[in-house]
């Protein structure tokens, strides 16, 4: 029989670049144990990574939530990122590949959405910005 | 109210100080250490000299008072100095709060009349001390981040070696998270590298790197240009299948580089470059 479902809810500050490689470990560490593969483990991270970067490098850090979700057989990691920085002006244009206002490679925000299975995003001006993703272990 | 509890603790200095050293001397775990007891003495002596040399009515409800500067920043360095002898931080804690238990016995000799005024009097007291305790406890946490970033910052030195592995060859493993500092000291150690044997391959070989993320992506593509301006060319190995498949749906167009799945492969590409062949010995037959 499938092992008693984990309840794991959990949040972790990210504030500065040293905590970006606890939080990727540790989500690292949760998907290892509800048995999410290698290749969907790397995805997520890899969008953790580009997500807790983002919310560090223009949101002024923030906190992120780790969740493990269950819908019907379904299991997986979800994640949301909050930050209470100045938020994204226009969320549309923040989606397009290459689009930054910063000097990276403009990949983050839409390669993000790329590497999971739900991925939502709300943003105020002024007031900060919430992205949430979810990983099946199996997507 | 205040005044005169500070007053009168101050007249009993004597007595707290005693009291504090027999505490002191009683706690099993304060006498485990190797601090002799004279030095002891003379610390605490120093210790409440300077307490009851900088405490006042006023302060003793403010501890950000600057009149208290010298005591903090006696307490900051009596942490440091018993942290590096070997005390645990429990060790510094139970010395600093066992002077509260001599404050409050002396106090409750003193005002065992007034029970309101004795209550009042202990929770300034506690406060205070408590607040040296969370000071000294600060100190000790602070002292131990200065350790880490320092361990960090002789990591990324440590683990980004630039090996020769022939003629006109050269090959970094990177191990761990490529951040930018770290990405800093690989470029310029295999840049000095270049230089300095006069190669013209360089390998950077990625198998230890958990995951490539776009501004890991964005470093190694620093990387091979600054080593291109060289005059070098740069290969990038030991990419796995599930980086290569988290690169691919990133979006990040890595096709401009010479990318390897393994070391043998790019050293393999880089001996065909330097026109260089590997081959078996074939033994000659000895006729006898």
């Amino acid at each position: 029989m499938t092992p008693p479902l984990m309840m794991i809810k959990e949040n972790m500050a990210i504030q500065q670049e040293r905590d970006l490689i606890f939080c990727r470990n540790r989500v690292k560490e949760v998907a290892g144990k509800i048995g999410m593969g290698l290749v969907n483990q790397t995805k997520l991270i890899t969008a953790t990574s580009e997500l807790a970067r983002n919310m560090l490098i223009y949101g002024g850090g923030g906190i992120m939530r780790l969740e493990i979700i269950t819908r019907g057989k379904l299991e997986g990691i979800q994640l949301t990122f909050e930050d209470k920085g100045p938020g994204i002006a226009d969320v549309d244009k923040a989606m397009q590949d290459g689009f930054t206002t910063g000097r990276t490679l403009g990949m983050g925000l839409p390669g993000a959405k790329r590497l999971v299975n739900e991925f939502s995003i709300q943003s105020t001006p002024g007031k900060g910005t919430t992205v949430k993703i979810l990983k099946w272990k199996n997507g | 109210m205040e005044r005169d509890i500070i007053d009168l603790l101050r007249s009993k200095k004597d007595q707290v100080l005693t009291l504090w050293l027999q505490a002191q001397d009683s706690d099993t775990e304060a006498s485990s250490n190797f601090n002799t007891h004279d030095e002891l003495q003379a610390q605490s002596s120093e210790f409440v000299d300077l307490l009851f040399g900088s405490i006042t009515e006023h302060n003793i409800q403010d501890f950000t008072s600057w009149e208290l500067e010298a005591l903090t920043d006696y307490v900051s360095s009596l942490t440091i100095s018993r942290a590096r002898q070997g005390f645990s931080p429990r060790e510094t804690a139970t010395y600093i709060f066992t002077l509260k238990d001599a404050l409050l016995k002396v106090l409750s000799e003193q005002i065992e009349s007034d029970p309101v005024k004795l209550y009042h009097a202990s929770i300034q007291i506690s406060k205070f001390i408590d607040n040296i305790g969370i000071l000294s406890f600060e100190t000790f946490i602070t002292g131990r981040e200065d350790i880490i970033s320092q361990q960090s910052d002789e990591m990324a030195e440590l683990s980004t070696p630039v090996i020769r592995v022939w003629n006109g060859i050269l090959a970094m493993p990177i191990i761990g998270t490529l951040d930018s500092a770290r990405t800093q000291v690989v470029m310029e150690n295999l840049l000095q590298g270049i230089v300095d044997t006069g190669s013209s391959i360089a390998i950077l070989d990625i198998s230890g790197v958990p995951a490539v993320d776009s501004l890991v992506a964005q470093h190694l593509i620093k990387t091979v240009n600054a080593t291109r301006l060289m005059g070098a060319e740069c290969i990038i190995s030991g990419i796995r299948p599930e980086i290569a498949q988290t690169v691919v749906h990133l979006g990040i167009d890595l096709s401009q580089m010479i990318t390897k799945a393994t070391l043998e492969s790019a050293l393999k590409y880089a001996f065909n470059t330097l026109q260089l062949e590997v081959r078996r010995v074939q033994k000659e037959k000895v006729n006898g």
